[in-house]
């Protein structure tokens, strides 16, 4: 199992309606590419993140899919407009099955 | 319920050479204030004003370090902040036992390396850290330059950030100093370099892509984008001695110890930025 994985996310706690905001996300992961070898030539199997999901208000967002060639602690930034108070829930799919979540109220006024 | 706009932006590191915004200033998270020029202290003759390597890096990698968000860095002194925690040794202490909050570790990384009056020599913050983890905690030490090693040096040089360098170069550790400005003037290897030849007359200019830097020490340990992880104080005195195409002396090894107490007290006045960010 991947070790010391661990999310984070960034977005303001506030924003006035029709305000552009930037959310931060970032997941520590050694993102093993299963293309390297150890120091006795055994193929290091892979595992990465293969998927990240964000959510607001329970409707889909953002479903992007992560390939072996994203380099360690993938980190996606974005820009939202957000059109009322809610949650942002964050998740992110490893190959090993462990499904890692956030989740950041936002007040909009 | 209304749209929600969204515009993704995947962020790959790459490491381009591209000129440094010389005059930039350095805030922390919005907050923090680091001193990244200064007045040369009195006992560096070759240097009239000491500038931080974070001034010669390129805008992109600059921004990287100015949030701790964005700051890769900070993903490894995320981990040293659960070892701290985690008992470690026979006898089932660990840091947080004796010392609290990583926060009371604040004021500790401005003056090491300094002397160490019950042992009678001088520490670099890794050999005190062994110490602890040896006497106090009866663990096994942490390789010099281990990840381990690196990830706790930046924990404990994170809760200092914005504080001054402030090394002490006389009374016991004298000859120490002596010892380390010695190498930093020595030429060394096949191109006979030495670390002055590089740091102190060429500082400015570009050797290949590399825009060379006063070779400070106050931003380790540094993240580097090379490498993607934390790298030590030692590993890149290594490095830039195998540059010159000579044989190096070994992590932790005293000649390596009295040349980091040199070379820290050559920044004296500018700012702890550990961990930084460069390429
Ligand atoms: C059993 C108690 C104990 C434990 C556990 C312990 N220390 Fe210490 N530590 C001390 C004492 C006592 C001193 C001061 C004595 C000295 O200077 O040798 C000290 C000094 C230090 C200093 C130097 C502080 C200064 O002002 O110069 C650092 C850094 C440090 N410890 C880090 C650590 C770390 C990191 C760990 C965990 C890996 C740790 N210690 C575990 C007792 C402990
Ligand atoms: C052949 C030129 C050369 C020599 C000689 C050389 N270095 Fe470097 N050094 C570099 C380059 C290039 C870099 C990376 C760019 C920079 O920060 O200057 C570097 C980086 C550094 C850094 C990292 C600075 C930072 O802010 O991250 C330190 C510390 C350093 N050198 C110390 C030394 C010491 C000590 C010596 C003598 C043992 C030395 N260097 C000799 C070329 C050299």
């Amino acid at each position: 199992m991947a070790e010391n994985v661990k999310p984070r996310v960034r977005v303001p706690g506030t924003a006035s309606a029709g305000e552009v905001i930037t959310i931060k996300t970032l997941i520590s992961h050694t993102m093993e590419s299963g293309q390297r070898k150890d120091d006795d030539g055994n193929t290091i199997p892979r595992s990465i993140i293969n998927r990240f999901v964000v959510d607001f208000n329970g409707e889909n967002v953002i479903d992007v899919q992560l390939e072996p060639a994203i380099s360690t602690n993938p980190f996606f930034e974005f820009q939202a407009t957000v059109p009322e108070s809610g949650t942002f829930n964050f998740t992110w799919y490893d190959d090993d099955g462990s499904v890692y979540t956030e989740a950041k109220d936002i007040t909009v006024s | 319920m209304k749209k929600l706009a969204v515009a993704a932006v995947l962020s790959v590191s790459v490491a381009a050479p591209s000129v440094a915004d010389e005059t930039a200033n350095l805030v922390l998270n919005g907050e923090t204030q680091i001193t990244v020029r200064a007045d040369a202290p009195a006992h560096v003759d070759g240097l009239s004003e000491i500038i931080s390597g974070w001034v010669f890096r390129s805008d992109e990698t600059q921004a990287l370090q100015m949030d701790d968000f964005d700051n890769p860095g900070m993903i490894f002194v995320d981990e040293a902040r659960d070892t701290w925690n985690e008992a470690s040794g026979e006898a089932g202490e660990s840091c947080a036992s004796c010392h609290g909050e990583p926060e009371s570790m604040a004021g500790v990384r401005p003056v090491y390396p300094k002397w160490n009056e019950e042992a009678g020599e001088v520490r670099t913050l890794a050999m005190q850290i062994n110490d602890c983890r040896e006497t106090r905690m009866e663990a096994e030490p942490w390789g010099y330059t281990s990840g381990a090693m690196a990830n706790m040096e930046a924990l404990i040089s994170s809760v200092s950030r914005g504080m001054t360098i402030n090394v002490a170069i006389d009374g016991p550790v004298a000859a120490t100093y002596a010892a380390g400005e010695e190498l930093y003037y020595t030429r060394t290897g096949q191109l006979e370099l030495s670390c002055a030849s590089c740091h102190e007359q060429n500082y400015g200019n570009y050797i290949r892509a590399d825009h060379l830097s006063q070779g400070h020490i106050n931003g380790f340990p540094v993240y580097r984008l090379k490498n993607a992880k934390l790298n030590t104080v030692h590993a890149r005195f290594k490095g830039c001695v195998r540059d010159t195409r000579a044989e190096t002396f070994s992590p932790g090894s005293p000649e390596f110890v009295a040349l980091e107490l040199y070379v820290a007290s050559r920044g004296n006045g500018l700012s702890v930025e550990g961990p930084s960010v460069r390429n």
